[in-house]
């Protein structure tokens, strides 16, 4: 299928990108990596007569880290980029394995963090992180600007809260607190490249005694959207961490997925990888948590 | 929709073209360049062929905008030898190894290995296999590619070539 035919913007701010977005209003999309757009507008029929890209929108690309705000990640900046930053390294590195491990390099080089979650993917790499380390969305319009909790974020298969005439300006995730422990395991049939079959991100935070004081569990590519399970944080929040507990809660993760079968897996296979990723990113969790402040 | 005139700076040339701005890179290289080492194959992202440096970093030039490379530094495996008689060690070494067989993945495969090496210039067997994982190839099994990558590894930690 040829490519449809289009007209490119080049903003240099957000503002003018804000204005051109409300002024071609029904036929315009945001371009950043492309990636994933092209693609869609190549192959699937997608169609837009106008392409604002952020691609040279000044500060966009920025990714900071400091102890009193956390992580923020601008709008444009790339998955290659965010994977190696020392900060995510050190402070996320369920998302710098997100980051490092999806797709090819070239993707990498190419695809952003916010068209990640923009499209809206239920397999989508950076989601379970994200939503593990409570991140938040921030969202510009031209009449001001909003900040939406990636939980609340995606509504179904490639649809989101997001308004048409919003861009995403950065995500911003807080600074982990001390005993934290983080990690994110994801199966595909071919390696990295392909499309995750199943994705499980976790994070644990232990109290002076050594209980778990927080639990976050989030699955990618098992429901139609990525998902929290709400049971298994529950039934870890509170306890001190025997591994028979761990064990438990993420047998539980089963019941908060809704696999469908499809190319890249069958159901049964996606509800049985759940229960063993999320008993491996625990353990995983629970160690980092136990070895040290960071 | 008119066309777009832009700057693109190959191999540092400078050439400057009005393109559609639906045309990709990797067209405009083939066609309004005539810099044809750049395949395309999938034209979808997944193979590979169409890797080229941008701002030295590896992309698919089959899913970038040749409007959206105005101005920024692209290396096509055009600008890989140092002269016409001589080879870059990454060249020199998938030839030696019998890395070449019928060669159309060979231009993204060696920029994508000079990806690789920039950012990792010893990298392990491993991380040679995931740095290639974006390049497809049917011909090798990979197994000399991978030979050619270590041996230029070394030539290059060698010093004899930046």
């Amino acid at each position: 299928m040829a490519m449809p035919h289009f007209t490119v913007h080049q903003p240099k701010t957000l503002e003018q990108a804000l204005d051109l977005l409300s002024r071609h209003r029904s036929g315009v999309k945001l371009l950043a990596g492309g990636t994933d757009l092209l693609m869609k507008m190549r192959q699937a029929g997608l169609k837009a007569e106008h392409l604002v890209s952020l691609n040279r929108v000044e500060g966009l690309r920025t990714i900071s880290y400091r102890d009193e705000d956390g992580l923020v990640i601008g709008g444009a900046a790339r998955l290659a980029d965010v994977g190696r930053h020392p900060g995510v390294a050190q402070h996320y590195p369920a998302l710098a394995h997100a980051c490092s491990v999806m797709a090819t390099p070239q993707i990498r080089n190419m695809g952003t963090v916010a068209g990640n979650l923009v499209n809206a993917a239920p397999s989508a790499d950076t989601a379970a992180p994200l939503l593990a380390y409570g991140a938040s969305l921030v969202a510009v319009e031209r009449g001001g600007r909003r900040q939406i909790k990636l939980q609340d974020f995606f509504r179904g298969p490639g649809l989101s809260v997001l308004e048409p005439l919003e861009i995403v300006e950065a995500i911003r995730v807080p600074a982990p607190p001390a005993r934290c422990g983080s990690a994110y395991e994801r199966l595909s049939a071919r390696s990295q490249v392909d499309i995750a079959a199943v994705g499980v991100a976790g994070l644990l935070n232990l109290d002076l005694e050594g209980r778990v004081l927080r639990c976050r569990l989030a699955l990618g590519a098992v429901a139609p959207t990525p998902v929290r399970c709400l049971e298994a944080e529950q039934m870890l929040e509170g306890q001190a961490p025997d591994e028979a507990l761990l064990m438990r809660a993420g047998a539980s993760c089963v019941r908060s997925c809704q696999p469908i079968d499809d190319v890249r897996a069958s159901a049964a296979f996606r509800r049985a990888m759940v229960q063993v990723l999320a008993q491996r990113v625990l353990k995983r969790c629970l160690a980092l948590a136990q070895g040290g402040a960071s | 929709m008119a066309k777009q005139t832009i700057e693109l700076r190959v191999n540092g040339d400078r050439y400057e073209v009005a393109v559609d701005p639906w045309r990709t890179l990797a067209e405009v290289l083939r066609e309004e360049l005539r810099l044809t080492g750049t395949k395309i194959g999938c034209n979808q992202g997944d193979c590979g062929a169409c890797t080229v440096l941008l701002d030295g970093r590896s992309v698919s030039s089959c899913l970038t905008l040749a409007v959206e490379a105005h101005q920024r530094e692209i290396t096509t495996i055009e600008g890989l030898a140092p002269s016409p008689d001589h080879l870059h060690p990454l060249q020199q070494a998938f030839v030696q190894h019998g890395a070449v067989q019928c060669g159309f993945c060979t231009p993204g495969m060696i920029l994508a290995a000079k990806h690789l090496l920039e950012n990792n210039p010893q990298p392990t067997e491993q991380e040679i296999r995931r740095g290639l994982g974006g390049n497809l190839c049917r011909c090798t099994g990979y197994n000399k590619i991978v030979e050619a990558v270590q041996a230029a590894a070394q030539e290059l930690a060698a010093g004899k070539e930046g």
